[in-house]
């Protein structure tokens, strides 16, 4: 087993461990958790692809995973302030409650 | 600009002030309307005294007073006053006779509730008769002439309670109109070949030889003069307010007016304005006499016409009952005599018998005015009778007015008036028509007027209305003496042996006559008038009329005849069987054409475009609309069914997208990368 198919088998288990962490929870704040795990999981994809991958330019990879990262930061604060306004809303973050988009 | 002639304007403007004042009066100021009124009469009497005065120191010329109205492209229209002996002697007559109407008045119309309504419209018309006599532009004589039509038709249906009354004045004024049609073409054709309607303006004047001249030249084809057709057209004007044939039916009508309106307007005044209006454009008129080979002659129209109204005005006055309608009809046949005058070529002699004419003409109303006020508005000579006794004052001056009329020789200013006319007839050489036309026409004036007179006044009362009469009150009765006196006195003016008139108005020295020149023809004429005079006292006179309900002796002879004549010749029926026809049928097709034809086509139109409208809403609504609701609907329906999967719940949208995935990647695994 190369090094390769190891980084993203732990990738893959990293990126079901988020899903199932998004899935599962009802408190809006690990929902966004597990998103982010998700997300690591797929950085952790860009840097083994560039380290172990046929030869590329240097430091594409950690670039692509530092682009990555700051996206990531913009997109949880936002998650962050939804999650706020969801909590003034109904007083609670439980997004099973939080049904009022229904069609 | 001549002095004298600049002050003019007052003399119609007073009584057009008094009207004025009058409009504004309230009912209840009866004193101040008739005091205002006769006073601004006075003063145009006044003026118009100093006027004739001062025309009278030179007969011959014309003063005028001409001014600028507005401008007009490069020129100006032009109006003026005019002052010569002509007008001022109508000025004196009118305002004189006015005024003395005017005072009768106040005793006639005393229980009248719109006494000083009345007295506006007297003010107004004076004003009027004023502005036609003094105006010395065409133009402006035509505004007062509508403006005499205007106060005729408000005094005629003064009474307008009265069907009869109010039909009788938009008779006169729709008869009159007619009439007016055609001056107002004729001065359109005179501005257009002249370029102005002043009658006298130093020498570029309508009157003016020089005008004249290129007026009376035979331009048009057939060798007509332009001065023929627009004299002619000016005639139809006069013909309509001076009652000639066959515009006279309006006048014995009018006398649905109160009998001063009668005395005053159709018989003293208005009337008299269309032989004036001739009188004053004689030079017109008379221009085309130096054509021989003109194909008729103006001066011959009027000359035939108004013998012809003589004639027909006379014939008809012998068969009327009613005591008006016998003077209206003499009035016609009077007012033929002076067209008669001025067609046989002596303007002179119309105006000498115009002026005695509105003196006796006015007494004998008044005269009558004073019976029917005494009577409670008895009209009708058979109901009459027996007022000799009664009404002492009435009918000594009704007397004096009806041998004046008929011609009584010597005294009377009718007769020498008369006498003019005829001999200037006899002069004509033309035809010998209309002289036979004036004779024939003496006898029966003298005898109709033997016949009223003899019905009025003698024998017994015929009505209680009658038997009770009592003298009307001085008011009434002075103005009936002054109008004698002058009915009298003004025949010696114009005698030939002293023909004062004559030469004043001409402007030149008239030769005197001997009586016995021509005396001929005055013996016939006085043979005539006696012989009128004694078969009117043999029929009426000798044996008074028993009752009212007695056949009259001419109805005994000739029933027939004189059913005919006394319904004025049936000239009334017959313009209502052809014009009155006419226009009704024009009428009924023009209604037909509208209601059917046009109506119809209109509204098949409407029904085309209704029957469009139904086929495009039906499609609308069945095509168009059901179309568009089905795609709606389903829209609608995809709509819902989707929003069913929009739970609202953020898990249920990731559960989807995770599935999404693990399918998405399961499928690319199976493929093998590919």
């Amino acid at each position: 087993m190369n090094p390769l198919s190891l980084c993203l088998t732990f990738s893959s288990l990293l990126f079901a461990v988020g899903l199932a962490g998004a899935l599962a929870r009802n408190n809006s704040i690990l929902v966004l958790l597990g998103l982010e795990l998700m997300l690591n999981a797929a950085n952790l994809n860009f840097i083994a692809f560039w380290r172990f991958g046929p030869a590329s330019a240097p430091a594409t990879g950690v670039i692509f995973a530092i682009f990555s990262i700051a996206v990531t930061a913009a997109e949880t604060a936002v998650g962050l302030a939804l999650v706020i306004a969801l909590y003034r809303h109904q007083r609670g973050i439980r997004l099973s409650e939080a049904t009022r988009l229904k069609g | 600009m001549d002095a004298p002639a600049a002050h003019l304007w007052l003399i119609p403007a007073l009584p057009l002030l008094a009207a004025g004042l009058g409009s504004v009066t309230p009912r209840s100021g009866r004193r101040f309307a008739a005091g205002v009124a006769i006073a601004a009469l006075l003063g145009s009497l006044v003026l118009s005294l100093l006027a004739l005065h001062r025309a009278l120191a030179d007969p011959a010329a014309h003063l005028t007073c001409n001014f600028a109205w507005f401008d007009l492209g490069t020129g100006a229209m032009r109006l003026g006053w005019l002052l010569d002996p002509l007008n001022a002697l109508m000025g004196v007559m009118v305002s004189g006779v006015g005024l003395l109407i005017f005072i009768f008045s106040l005793g006639y119309m005393d229980t009248d509730e719109n006494f000083t309504r009345f007295f506006c419209f007297l003010s107004l018309f004076a004003a009027a008769m004023l502005g036609v006599v003094m105006a010395n532009s065409l133009l402006l004589l035509f505004i007062s002439w509508e403006l005499v039509g205007l106060a005729s038709y408000l005094l005629i249906g003064f009474w307008f309670q009265k069907p009869a009354a109010a039909a009788a004045a938009k008779k006169a004024f729709i008869t009159t109109r007619i009439g007016d049609l055609g001056l107002l073409l004729g001065l359109v054709w005179l501005y257009n070949s002249t370029g102005s309607l002043l009658l006298y303006d130093g020498g570029h004047g309508v009157l003016e030889g020089r005008v004249l001249g290129a007026l009376a030249t035979p331009a048009l084809a057939g060798g007509w003069a332009a001065s023929t057709g627009i004299s002619l057209l000016i005639f139809c004007g006069a013909a309509g307010k001076s009652g000639q044939f066959p515009l006279h039916v309006w006048l014995p009508d009018a006398m649905e007016g109160p009998t001063p309106v009668s005395a005053l307007i159709h018989a003293a005044t208005m009337v008299a304005a269309g032989v004036f209006l001739i009188a004053r454009v004689y030079p017109l008129v008379a221009a085309d006499q130096a054509l021989a080979a003109a194909p008729v002659h103006a001066l011959t129209v009027v000359a035939g016409i108004g013998a012809l109204t003589a004639l027909l005005g006379a014939v008809i006055a012998v068969a009327q009952n009613d005591l008006k309608r016998v003077l209206a009809y003499s009035t016609v046949s009077q007012l033929g005599y002076m067209m008669l005058a001025l067609g046989v070529g002596s303007w002179v002699a119309a105006i000498f018998h115009l002026l005695a004419h509105a003196c006796f003409k006015a007494l004998l109303f008044l005269a009558s005015g004073s019976v029917i006020h005494a009577t409670h508005h008895e009209q009708d000579i058979r109901r009459l009778g027996g007022l000799r006794g009664r009404m002492r004052t009435t009918f000594a001056t009704f007397a004096v007015g009806m041998m004046a009329l008929a011609g009584v020789p010597f005294l009377f200013s009718g007769f020498w008036s008369k006498e003019a006319i005829l001999h200037a007839a006899a002069a004509w050489d033309v035809s010998r028509l209309p002289l036979y036309v004036g004779l024939t026409a003496v006898v029966l004036t003298a005898f109709y007027m033997t016949r009223l007179l003899c019905e009025v006044f003698g024998g017994a009362p015929r009505s209680p209305a009658a038997d009770h009469a009592r003298e009307s009150p001085p008011v009434m009765t002075v103005p009936l003496l002054v109008l004698a006196a002058g009915a009298i006195a003004f025949g010696f003016l114009g005698t030939p042996a002293w023909p004062w008139l004559q030469s004043q108005l001409t402007g030149a020295e008239v030769p005197r006559r001997s009586l016995l020149e021509g005396g001929g023809l005055m013996a016939g004429s006085i043979v005539l008038v006696a012989t009128g005079l004694g078969a009117g006292w043999a029929l009426y006179g000798r044996r008074p009329r028993a009752a009212g309900a007695a056949p009259d002796p001419l109805a005994a002879a000739a029933p027939g005849l004189f059913a005919f004549l006394g319904a004025g010749m049936r000239i009334d029926a017959l313009y209502a069987a052809t014009v009155g026809r006419l226009n009704r049928g024009g009428a009924v097709l023009a209604d037909f054409l509208d209601r059917r034809v046009w109506g119809g086509a209109v509204g098949s139109l409407g029904r085309l475009g209704e029957l469009a409208g139904r086929a495009y809403g039906g499609v609308d609504r069945r095509g168009l609309n059901a179309g568009f609701d089905a795609v709606g609907g389903r829209i609608r329906g995809a709509g819902r069914a989707y929003s069913r999967a929009q739970t609202g719940e953020a898990h249920g949208y990731l559960r989807a997208l995770a599935i999404a995935f693990v399918v998405l990647a399961g499928l690319i695994l199976l493929g093998g990368g590919r």
